[in-house]
């Protein structure tokens, strides 16, 4: 007899869509990609990615392909949502170089083919929630980040990881301006890097990253709001304290470390509570929020016994 | 063109971008997240009719062509009607008449607190825009009601300012421009108008 034990954070019965839309979702995924080529987008084009599906987020109503690849804040690019997109051309993701260093017995700087060929890329389905209060579903294609960490041996001293993007004026045009303290930083508690949610995303909807989205490298945390999730890593390094991140650094009232989604901690700018899920449309309300994005039930323990309103 | 058709043209000019909008949701050409493109595109033309309204007096005082007047009332009116506008799509389309939310989005989080505020300060100005009401009221207490848009506009490039994140140098640039067409206003007329005249090379 097979007994299937619900994962958790498992879809509830207002976030599932038909199984035969579901299963017929590469079709939708492919006639997406003709229309897009068909309109004659100066989208570079993608390569296929070799993976394996899984379990996670299965039955989730996936957010459209050209809505999660139009709609970006990626501020290295441009403000707006669409500018990203659009001017994220000229930048070449590969080859590409990350360095490793800090508390760890095995630094360097790796090629991204090195990185990334050594594991098994899977494909998991998993909500993006910005703190703008918008969210969407989406598709990654990528590696868990433990299992990435695990080959550069971090010493007991690594309490934290701490991730750069790129820093290239040439092509990222706004970090010639002083919107936000280049390059861009995150970074993560070492249980939040190596707990099994966090994936070193290298893909989405079955292809390499596009530009805007952050290629040729990711970080997705999915219980925490888009902006901890670093794009276009460079660097990670492993440290003893608690790193310094962008938009924390831009406005600490505003954004902390933690940042992770939780209806009932206000922000200045936006109420938690909702959210707006891309490609809603006009005719539908906004959709309640869940605690840490619907992953509560494998991640709450991280932050047992911490005051979510201070340390938010 | 005679006056009546100058005004005629510059009604569709300013009925143009609520058309464009109007056109973008009901064709779903406005992206993924339509409520916030639109609340977006209302408020921005909202404070650019505030600042046109406000340069049209302005504009006389410079060139001291008084023909300019008969405009600042409409582009009033359309200051109004868009920031009515923003307020509405803020309200339906992104709230969706969740009044608990709107009233705890008022209260709690500065920008709309202040930029509900322009809009209020806005709505006894449009009210008393007639013939008639300014008459009713006495030019000079009408004048001063009036005065209220100063105010309004202010805590409008306020209200933009502080909804954005990062990258505030267009939310600067309008205020700005704000700020030029408020400081021609302390320098009394007749000092433009000694400049024309020494410019006029008819020496009138």
């Amino acid at each position: 007899m097979l007994i299937r034990h619900a994962r958790p954070s498992d879809p509830r019965p207002s976030e599932l869509t038909s199984r035969a839309l579901y299963m017929d979702r590469r079709r939708f995924i492919a006639a997406s990609g003709a229309s897009l080529a068909a309109a004659a987008l100066p989208l570079p084009a993608s390569a296929a990615l070799d993976f394996e599906t899984t379990s996670h987020g299965r039955g989730l109503e996936v957010s459209d392909r050209e809505d999660a690849t139009r709609y970006n804040n990626f501020y290295e690019f441009a403000l707006d949502k669409d500018g990203p997109a659009e001017k994220s051309g000229d930048f070449k993701p590969l080859p590409w170089t990350v360095r490793v260093g800090g508390a760890c017995h095995k630094p360097g700087v790796h090629d991204y083919e090195d990185l990334i060929r050594t594991h098994r890329l899977e494909e998991r389905i998993y909500r993006f929630r910005c703190v703008e209060a918008w969210s969407m579903v989406v598709p990654w294609i990528g590696v868990p980040l433990a299992d990435m960490i695990a080959r550069f041996e971090p010493t007991g001293a690594a309490k934290y990881v701490a991730f750069r993007t790129l820093y290239d004026p040439e092509v990222m045009p706004m970090q010639r301006s002083g919107v936000l303290d280049w390059p861009y930083r995150e970074g993560l508690r070492m249980d939040e890097a190596l707990h099994p949610l966090t994936l070193m995303v290298v893909g989405m909807y079955g292809e390499e990253l596009p530009n805007q989205n952050g290629a040729p490298l990711r970080l997705i945390v999915p219980w925490k709001y888009g902006f901890k999730s670093i794009k276009s890593i460079v660097s990670i390094d492993f440290v003893e304290d608690m790193p310094q991140t962008t938009w924390s650094m831009s406005n600490p009232r505003e954004y902390g470390f933690y940042a992770n989604v939780d209806p009932e901690v206000d922000h200045p700018r936006w109420s938690q509570a909702r959210e707006r899920r891309l490609g809603d449309g006009l005719f539908t309300a906004k959709r309640d929020t869940l605690y840490l994005n619907g992953y509560a039930d494998e991640v709450a323990h991280l932050y047992a016994g911490m005051d979510r309103m201070k340390l938010f | 063109m005679t006056a009546r058709a100058l005004k005629i043209a510059v009604f569709l000019f300013a009925l143009a971008p609520f058309g464009w909008l109007v056109w973008g949701l009901a064709e779903g050409s406005l992206g993924p997240n339509p409520a916030e493109a639109s609340n977006r595109f209302l408020g921005d033309w909202a404070l650019r009719f505030l600042l046109v309204a406000l340069a049209v007096t302005p504009l006389r005082t410079l060139t001291g062509r008084a023909e300019v007047m008969r405009f600042r009332r409409m582009l009033g009116l359309f200051a109004f009607f868009y920031a009515a506008m923003h307020v509405t799509s803020y309200v339906v389309l992104d709230q969706f008449l969740d009044w608990a939310a709107v009233w705890a989005d008022i209260v709690k989080r500065n920008f709309i607190t202040v930029g509900m505020l322009a809009f209020l300060a806005l709505v006894p100005l449009a009210v008393t825009s007639t013939q008639g009401m300014m008459k009713r009221l006495g030019g000079r207490r009408w004048k001063r009601l009036h005065r209220l848009v100063y105010p309004a506009a202010v805590l409008a490039v306020a209200h933009y300012y502080m909804m954005i994140k990062a990258g505030k140098a267009e939310a600067l640039v309008y205020g700005a421009i704000l700020a030029v067409l408020l400081a021609i206003r302390l320098v009394p007329a007749r000092h433009f108008a000694r400049a024309r005249k020494a410019l006029d090379p008819r020496g009138v």
